[in-house]
């Protein structure tokens, strides 16, 4: 029988079911937009973290605290308090750290911010003039602190901009900082909401101020600047060499510091969604399999309902092979269609969920190309044994069965 | 060997079902020849062989032993896949269920066949076929639209349409009325008349006079053979 015919046979057969048809179409259906909607939601969540830590700045070293092990117990990075601004003047030696642009320590908390009647809390950090170079930041109005101010300790406050308009503060104003009144002397520039948390919803004081004045303690971590990109991994070993110097570390593995550089983190970031990623698509490709499966039960049944019809066929010459590929063309129908409706869907659902959800979801072709092979695949295999069922029937006992 | 004017010749044909002790021989050292263009009908009562006998000869099984010529080949040791072309391009069968496919018109009955070998213009082929049987008014009727009567000569427009060596009638008025079964019977009668080879399975003693000859099976063996 001419393919053309086979697949005209297999339609009118489909369609003479349709209410069975479409069930068996949903779960192919479901498993194909399932898979294209959560690698989607995987692609879009891999990618806006990617795009968050790398608007962070990729010169940026972070130096934690930490990682302290007393007795065998890991106590987690920052848990010892071990860096001091000794270190940071260390750090801020030219000649023993060349590729060290800028340093900053920082010690954070938070707290709330009184302008008048309105109040805001916020996260406060307490640093040095080199945190606006680490963070790649730049100001939309005033000046950042300087050196000075950190070494008279004076009450000057820096805003993100989100902060500002919470508090309809401006440069000059006065806030309150747990009751003690700080001047507002700058407005950062919006970073965009990308960051862990909001970049722009935060506030900035000397880190001495922060000290005596806020939160007390040590230096909770150091934020370095390498000169460039291609410096990292020389500034890494520069601020490793002079930490283990200025806290008398002789074996590097018992250091009581941690540093990691954008990199790192980008790329631990990325294998944590990807993993995501993998573990959603998994469902839903199990959800596909199901699907197969009852594409495979129709078709069986499919066979088993037909069986005098095929064996009519037979005895009219249809040979073996015309009857698999009969079976094995209907199942394959069945799992194309439900794929071509399952990418549709999938597209839908990538058009719906970030309007109504908030949730980004970024398609990308090859999913959706895998997602409707693997799901023919799954027709074409699961079509195999029913198809083969049907071809092996003997035609006098076929033709028996009414 | 067979003869050029043998259609077929059956040579001491053993069909066994099962095996062990529960082995049944359904034809024992059956030997059969019908020629070109002659009528015949096999005669029994049910359980003596006759089903089985048609199996063989319409090639949807194949015998335990012995030999089976079909116009000069021996199909006794053919494949699935070779009987089906056999049976594709030689013989035409008329079943007594009908048999027709309920979602399909009549023509698109009459077709089926044809779709298994490459034919053009299968929709005229079918059409002539069903004038044949006078069913040119019923053409895009469904089988539930027929009589019974109707339906069988779909069902012999089917056998008809691929121009077969042997139509092969399995208790062909088995289902029918008497008035239907005469229609039936003279659409058979004249095929044969137009030099059609037509072999009729039958335990209807109204129905064998239709053929030249009858021969009678019994418990698997031919027993007597009857020239009208």
């Amino acid at each position: 029988m001419s393919l053309l015919k086979t697949i005209e046979t297999g339609l009118s057969s489909l369609l003479g079911h349709r209410l069975r048809s479409v069930l068996t179409t949903l779960g192919i259906l479901f498993g194909v937009a399932a898979v294209i909607a959560t690698v989607g939601i995987g692609q879009a969540s891999s990618d806006s973290v990617t795009a968050r830590i790398t608007s962070l700045g990729t010169n940026l070293l972070t130096i934690t605290a930490g990682s302290s092990v007393s007795a065998g117990v890991f106590g987690g990075a920052g848990s010892a308090n071990t860096l001091s601004m000794s270190d940071v003047q260390g750090l801020q030696d030219r000649e023993s750290a060349p590729d060290i642009a800028a340093v900053a320590p920082v010690s954070q908390g938070r707290a709330t911010l009184v302008d008048g009647s309105t109040n805001w809390s916020t996260t406060v950090s307490g640093s040095t003039g080199g945190w606006l170079v680490t963070n790649t930041r730049t100001m939309v109005s005033g000046t950042f602190f300087n050196a000075n101010d950190v070494a008279t300790r004076t009450q000057v406050i820096v805003l993100g901009s989100t902060t500002a308009a919470n508090l309809g503060a401006g440069v000059g104003d006065i806030v309150l900082v747990k009751q003690i009144p700080f001047q507002v002397i700058g407005i950062l520039a919006s970073a965009g909401s990308q960051g862990f948390g909001n970049q722009d919803d935060l506030a900035v004081v000397p880190f001495t101020t922060a000290q005596d004045e806020l939160f007390g303690g040590g230096v909770q971590r150091i934020l370095l600047s390498a000169t460039s990109a291609s410096t990292i991994g020389s500034a890494y070993l520069e601020a490793n060499q002079i930490l283990l110097q200025t806290h008398h570390i002789t074996n590097p593995s018992q250091a009581d510091f941690t540093i990691t550089t954008q990199t790192q983190v980008l790329s631990t970031a990325q294998a944590v969604t990807q993993t995501l990623t993998i573990l959603l698509a998994s469902v839903a490709a199990i959800s596909l399999l199901v699907g197969g499966i009852g594409v495979m039960n129709i078709m069986l049944v499919s066979v088993t309902e037909r069986t005098s019809e095929i064996g009519l066929r037979k005895a009219l010459g249809a040979t073996p092979v015309d009857l698999f590929r009969q079976f094995v063309i209907e199942a394959g129908m069945l799992t194309a269609l439900g794929g071509l409706l399952g990418v549709a869907t999938g597209l839908a659902v990538g058009y719906v969920v970030p309007r109504a959800a908030n949730i980004a979801v970024h398609i990308t072709p090859l999913p959706v190309i895998v997602a409707v092979a693997v799901a023919v695949a799954v027709g074409l295999v699961f079509g195999v044994y029913p198809a083969l069922r049907a071809a092996r029937l003997a035609p006098i006992e076929a033709l028996r069965a009414q | 060997m067979a003869s050029s004017d043998e259609l077929i010749h059956l040579e001491s044909i053993t069909k066994v079902y099962g095996s062990g002790d529960g082995a049944v021989a359904a034809l024992q050292e059956f030997t059969l020849t019908v020629a070109t263009g002659e009528s015949l009908a096999v005669m029994g009562p049910s359980g003596s062989g006759k089903s089985t006998l048609m199996n063989i000869l319409g090639c949807l099984d194949t015998p335990t032993s012995g030999r089976y010529w079909f116009a000069g080949q021996d199909v006794s040791r053919l494949n699935e896949t070779e009987l089906a072309h056999v049976r594709n391009r030689r013989i035409g069968f008329v079943f007594q269920q009908f048999q027709l496919l309920p979602k399909l018109s009549a023509w698109r009955n009459v077709e089926l066949p044809l779709l298994y070998r490459n034919v053009r213009d299968r929709r005229g082929l079918a059409l002539k076929a069903l004038e044949q049987v006078g069913l040119s008014n019923r053409v895009n009727h469904r089988p539930s639209q027929l009589s019974g009567g109707q339906q069988q000569r779909v069902a012999i427009a089917r056998a008809l349409v691929t121009n077969p060596d042997l139509i092969l009638a399995d208790e062909p008025t088995g289902n029918l009325d008497t008035a239907s079964s005469r229609d039936v019977l003279a659409v058979i009668r004249e095929l044969n008349e137009q030099g059609r080879t037509i072999i009729i399975i039958t335990h209807d003693p109204e129905v064998a006079p239709v053929a030249k000859r009858t021969v009678h099976v019994r418990d698997g063996r031919l027993v007597a053979q009857v020239a009208a």
